[in-house]
């Protein structure tokens, strides 16, 4: 992939609402927490928000770090691995319940959980499947707009 | 199925002096910049119309058409191809069999540059994972470049995947035979495109009266040092000297026969994969051949005006993964070069362009073998001359400490095609009579939409795709994802102008599920 720092954002606020919605749609239901499914929802969807928001910085140091690469593109690796981090910082607020709008602290287990399958849903879908229904994306730097 | 027996090479040896010139034309239509109909009527010249033209029938053109027929939703009845290639991939696969890929090995090209998807979905790794149903594709997607080389696919299964889709949508429908000899504006608007069969005896001119043209006519011919090519005509000896793009297998038959010494021009790919062939020939058959490397530009290490912009070099060669760094198809790069003015873009030329090879873990061991035997010597210098020596020839090249004299039994000139438009007959009528004009870079100038500039005709215009668009507002023009990017602003371009649809994401994902199942359109 080779996002420009507006792609990049676009990219990842899009595809989180979009694809990161409905995987958490379909993977609240089984998540490990004694919670009810009011409560659930909302704590899936206040961490799936945070992880949009916080990402919007992440993308800027992204952006700063493939500045020194001469090809200025994201290999599909970099876009696995910065799972580690953003899932640190992530879980590091959602567990403790410094997120606004959680209703309690979230279950490390549960947070795991959702993080992961969201993140990979997500990767899997920018490196490739994007690239059907918008034709323009790959050659706009990952713009929609 | 593609094998090299289906490839009949037409057009890649002619030189620009061979063509034939528009004898027979009458010279009110010669020397008209604008022709009316009643002139080519009254020229007896046989006329027919089509909405678009393209010109070429390469890969440029393909990939145009492809475009046109799917995300323009025009039938082929809309659509002429001329050109004197019986298949798009035509062209490209002579160029690349003679300069050492096999329809076996891979080629210098993205795993999402697929000329037959104009989706780019699924990547070339993805289909060679499920055909051969191994996980080695993707896993080398997931980890090049850094912990792997780039993946890149085998040319059989590009040129398959060009022959598929050229069934799926019906290109030979859409292809008349043909060598076209100019593109002239149509008082009224629209163009004339006159050509001529000249595989026949008594070629007579035919024209198509279009409302657009597309011109994707590649390169001109094939690119020598002028040194070498001094040579090869004043002592008429093509045997000795060759280009990469030629025909060279006598030189390594004869090098299985008697040991012997070449000499290799050039640090690009295709000087690449001439010491990648030569390299194997000598460790698979026993040979003693020694290498000289001839480098007008010597890298010893990484190299680039600015810190955060240094591109990888070693031993000599400038290393880079593709043509261009990676942005120049949709990163930060094509962005920022869509904004700039000429000059400027001129500034990022400097900066970007230059011969660069890939970096493949093969080649670098090989090469390490080379040099660690003593046979593969490269040179940093430049040639004064070129004498015959006995049986081969003799070097004379300057460099740094003075002049050096090699002798070599061969030598392989790898500098490459010609992209000299003026070269080009189409190209320079296009700048004589077309209101055409050639930009900072020598090429032809075009904009954002890949239309000529100055070369508009009332409603129709001319789109110009591949390397003679270089300098304009996008940089990586004569690659198979540049193609497609030109393509996809040409198509936009028709559609703002009310010719042919916009395709949205519905239409995209419609007219994929057609093109995975194989359906015709």
């Amino acid at each position: 992939m080779v996002p420009t720092l507006f792609g990049r954002i676009q990219t990842r606020l899009f595809m989180l609402a979009l694809v990161g919605g409905v995987v958490t749609a379909a993977v609240a239901p089984l998540l490990p927490v004694d919670a009810p499914a009011a409560a659930r929802y909302q704590s899936v969807y206040v961490v799936l928000a945070a992880v949009a928001v916080l990402g919007v910085g992440w993308e800027l140091i992204y952006h700063v770090l493939m500045q020194w690469r001469w090809e200025k593109d994201w290999p599909t690796l970099f876009g696995l691995v910065t799972i580690v981090p953003e899932g640190v910082l992530a879980g590091f607020l959602a567990t403790g319940g410094h997120l606004p709008g959680l209703p309690g602290p979230v279950p490390l287990p549960a947070f795991a959980v959702h993080f992961t399958v969201v993140w990979l849903a997500v990767w899997l879908f920018v490196n490739g499947p994007v690239r059907v229904p918008f034709i323009r994306w790959r050659f706009r730097g990952g713009r929609l707009l | 199925m593609v094998g090299s027996s289906v490839t009949e090479v037409i057009d890649v040896h002619r030189a620009p002096g061979d063509r034939p010139a528009s004898s027979g034309l009458p010279p009110l239509l010669r020397t008209s910049d604008r022709w009316t109909d009643e002139m080519v009527t009254a020229a007896g010249i046989p006329m027919r119309d089509k909405p678009v033209v393209t010109v070429g029938g390469g890969i440029g053109s393909f990939v145009t058409v492809d475009y046109l027929r799917i995300a323009g939703g025009l039938p082929t009845s809309d659509i002429q191809v001329v050109s004197n290639l019986s298949h798009p991939w035509q062209t490209y696969e002579h160029l690349a069999t003679v300069s050492q890929i096999a329809l076996d090995d891979r080629i210098r090209s993205d795993a999402a540059s697929r000329p037959d998807n104009i989706w780019g979905f699924p990547s070339y790794a993805v289909s060679e994972a499920f055909r051969k149903r191994t996980l080695a594709p993707l896993m080398q997607v997931l980890l090049e470049p850094v912990f792997a080389d780039f993946y890149t696919p085998k040319l059989r299964a590009v040129l398959e995947s060009i022959a598929r889709e050229a069934r799926r949508i019906r290109y030979w429908d859409m292809l008349e035979r043909g060598d076209v000899e100019m593109v002239r504006r149509r008082a009224g608007g629209g163009y004339f495109v006159l050509f001529a069969d000249q595989r026949i005896a008594e070629p007579e001119h035919r024209v198509i009266r279009c409302r657009d043209v597309h011109l994707a006519v590649g390169y001109t011919g094939l690119k020598f040092l002028p040194e070498l090519q001094e040579f090869r005509a004043g002592m008429n000896d093509f045997h000795h000297v060759v280009n990469a793009y030629e025909d060279h297998e006598h030189v390594y038959h004869a090098l299985r026969r008697r040991p012997g010494t070449v000499l290799v021009r050039g640090g690009g790919i295709v000087a690449s994969r001439v010491l990648e062939r030569l390299i194997r020939e000598r460790m698979d058959h026993g040979l003693q051949t020694r290498i000289l490397h001839v480098l007008r530009t010597y890298f010893s290490g990484r190299h680039g005006k600015q810190l955060w912009a240094r591109r990888r070099g070693k031993d000599g060669f400038a290393y880079q993964g593709f043509n261009y760094p990676k942005s120049v198809w949709g990163g930060q790069l094509k962005a920022e070069m869509r904004k700039l003015d000429p000059d400027a873009r001129l500034k990022v030329h400097e900066n970007i362009d230059g011969t660069t090879t890939a970096w493949r873990r093969e080649w670098q061991r090989q090469l390490r073998t080379a040099r660690s035997q003593g046979w593969y010597r490269a040179v940093n210098g430049t040639f004064e001359d070129l004498r015959r020596d006995g049986e081969g020839v003799l070097a004379r090249l300057r460099t740094a400490d003075g002049t050096l004299e090699l002798h070599a039994d061969y030598v392989i000139d790898c500098t490459g095609l010609n992209a000299e438009v003026r070269d080009h007959q189409v190209l320079r009528d296009l700048l004589d009579h077309g209101g055409a004009r050639m930009n900072g870079l020598g090429r032809i100038d075009v904009g954002r939409e890949f239309a000529v500039t100055g070369a508009d005709s009332g409603m129709g215009r001319i789109y110009l795709s591949g390397a003679a668009a270089l300098g304009g507002p996008f940089p990586g023009v004569d690659t198979f994802l540049g193609l497609q990017i030109a393509a996809q602003e040409i198509v936009d371009d028709m559609a703002r102008r009310g010719f042919c649809r916009r395709m949205g994401p519905a239409g995209a994902l419609a007219h994929w599920v057609r093109w995975a199942a194989g359906r015709q359109i």
